[in-house]
């Protein structure tokens, strides 16, 4: 339906645009900070101009970032924390949300509010008593204890998202699929699971994302240089701000572009995922 | 279905679930609470013993550095200032993006990027951006808006203030997606229905949208004040340890640097009790106040 637009609506098209401009510009800027300090050349770190593109731009510190330094190796260590987290929520969220979606037991009331309970931990609370647990054993410095920490912290959020999309999901398909002589175990991963698949998004994203991004337990853990994850390498550069302030910046962009990438291309998902978790029917 | 499959199968899909969240989770939780009532630091690591609630008479009464109510207050304010801000903030843009404009996929990419970034990326950033000589805040203050530069990482007020404008920036967008969800799920005829009848655009934003964006709202709101008062990324890390002189912490922070800074481990083990039990009364009488459960589960 063609509507004829009056002045009043060109005017608030308009506002719209400008408001709508205003903020994106305040979204956008500190990441255009971060790409312009990554492309300085060495004596313009400290610069306070705002051009669009330094000038004399270099990728210099990109070069410096897997030459010099450990980067690949906390690249390398990040990757696969946060892989083996992201398998092993999805595997168990995928699994126990549908127990709790689809079936009545005996603790599962009890059992979703100690889930929900979880968020309210304040991360102190785990992390100090795993701390002095993981001193006693003797597994600092070990990436069982962090895998460990950050898939059980990412699952409680996991299992209630996988639960709250199978629940609009029909048992009218599972009856029929059982008809058809599906066993329990089938019905649920071919007929249910795939049908799920925007919740197993949001959960993997999330654990992923989780993991990748973690710095606080990660410094308290990972002591020796040799398993640092990114998180804690582009900390080292920070704090040494006149000298590495391009490294830094480098490193960021590298670290941002997988997640940013993930984030927004399932971003779409991430509407319909939390919303439909939230409202049930 | 025999329902001793039916057993089988649901011990199968929870249990596996249930063992890790009780190895990573309920233990730490429970050995947490032993340790709150005990004296351990780290000289005592094995050798501490049971002292009662002296840890928690310490907390409430004794004047320690920072000071425990001051820093209540200041957590307090961190989060109604920033959960306020997300919310205004995102319900104010989705409602922007939930109309007919060109661009609008754009727009809405560019305003999620401050969620899709890592947070302690964000702090730093930040941090680097409010450094005093250096940062581009204070050269857009001081050369477009002809205003004094601002000594933002020195002193407690504007470092303080500085944790919140980067957390304000960092948490808009995830209100803005959770109401433009439920923005779009609002049929279209009730706001021609209301146009019908000569409704206002205000009249129709106080009688329609609003309360039926409440029960998608209210739990994403509970959720955000739990995240907000629990952020330790980014106060940690833009005032770098609760800088200047311990005068930037809200309750995590504080407790962040009992345990791992000054390793007095019982008290920041009772000190995270109270954070927690503060939290679980505030969301369970907030949760039922605004009758908004049974939308959760």
């Amino acid at each position: 339906m063609a509507r004829k637009h009056n002045k009043a609506d060109v005017l608030r098209i308009a506002a719209t645009h400008m408001v709508l401009m205003v903020f994106a510009l305040i979204a956008v800027f500190p990441i255009w900070q971060v790409v312009n300090i990554s492309l300085r050349p060495g004596d313009q770190l400290l610069s306070t101009s705002l051009e669009l593109i330094p000038q004399n731009a270099t990728v210099n510190n990109y070069i410096r970032l897997f030459t010099e330094r450990e980067f690949v190796r906390w690249l390398g260590n990040s990757a696969l924390v946060s892989l083996t987290v992201t398998l092993t929520g999805v595997l168990f969220a995928s699994m126990a949300g549908y127990g709790f979606s689809r079936f009545k037991f005996v603790g599962k009331k009890v059992g979703l509010l100690s889930l929900l309970t979880t968020q309210m931990f304040p991360g102190t609370m785990l992390l100090l008593p795993m701390y002095i647990m993981l001193i006693n054993l003797g597994l600092i410095n070990s990436y069982l204890g962090i895998v460990v920490v950050y898939s059980a912290t990412a699952l409680p959020f996991c299992i209630w998202t996988m639960k709250g999309y199978y629940d609009t999901i029909p048992t009218s398909l599972e009856e029929a699929a059982r008809i058809d002589g599906c066993t329990q175990m089938s019905a649920f991963y071919i007929v249910i699971l795939p049908l799920a698949a925007p919740a197993l998004v949001i959960t993997a994203l999330f654990s992923f994302m989780s993991a990748w991004s973690e710095y606080i337990v990660a410094a308290q853990i990972l002591q020796d240089a040799d398993l640092w994850t990114l998180p804690i390498g582009l900390k080292s550069f920070e704090s040494s701000m006149s000298t590495e302030w391009g490294l830094y910046g480098a490193a960021s962009i590298i670290v941002m572009i997988p997640v940013v990438a993930l984030f927004l291309a399932l971003s779409r998902w991430l509407v319909s995922g939390l919303t439909l978790g939230s409202v049930k029917g | 279905m025999s329902s001793d499959k039916s057993k089988q199968f649901i011990a199968f899909l929870v249990i596996p679930s249930f063992v890790l969240l009780a190895a990573v989770v309920f233990y730490p939780f429970l050995y947490n609470l032993l340790l709150a009532f005990g004296n351990m630091n780290l000289t005592k690591i094995r050798d501490w013993q049971f002292i009662g609630l002296r840890q928690f008479v310490k907390i409430f009464t004794e004047p320690s550095q920072p000071d425990f109510y001051a820093v209540f207050g200041k957590t307090i304010i961190w989060t109604v200032v920033n959960v306020s801000f997300h919310v205004v903030l995102g319900v104010f843009l989705a409602l922007l993006l939930n109309q007919k404009i060109r661009g609008k996929a754009i727009y809405r990419t560019l305003l999620i990027l401050p969620w899709a970034i890592p947070q302690y990326i964000v702090a730093l950033t930040w941090r680097g951006m409010f450094n005093y000589e250096y940062g581009s805040i204070n050269a857009i203050l001081t050369r477009y808006l002809s205003l004094p530069a601002v000594e933002w990482l020195r002193s407690p007020t504007e470092a303080f203030l500085a944790c919140i404008i980067t957390n304000v920036w960092l948490g808009f967008p995830f209100m803005m997606v959770v109401a433009l969800g439920a923005l779009q799920s609002i049929p279209h005829e009730l706001y021609e229905a209301a146009e019908i009848d000569g409704a206002s655009s205000w009249h129709k934003l106080k009688t329609i949208t609003i309360p039926l964006i409440k029960p998608v709202m209210i739990p994403a709101i509970t959720l955000g004040i739990v995240w907000t008062f629990n952020n330790l990324n980014i106060v940690w890390l833009v005032s770098n340890g609760g800088e200047p002189s311990d005068n930037t912490h809200i309750l995590v922070s504080f407790v962040y640097k009992a345990a791992f800074n000054y390793y007095s481990f019982s008290y920041a083990a009772a000190l995270s009790l109270v954070i927690f039990l503060l939290l679980f009364v505030f969301s369970t009488v907030f949760m039922r106040q605004s009758k908004a459960t049974e939308a959760a589960y």
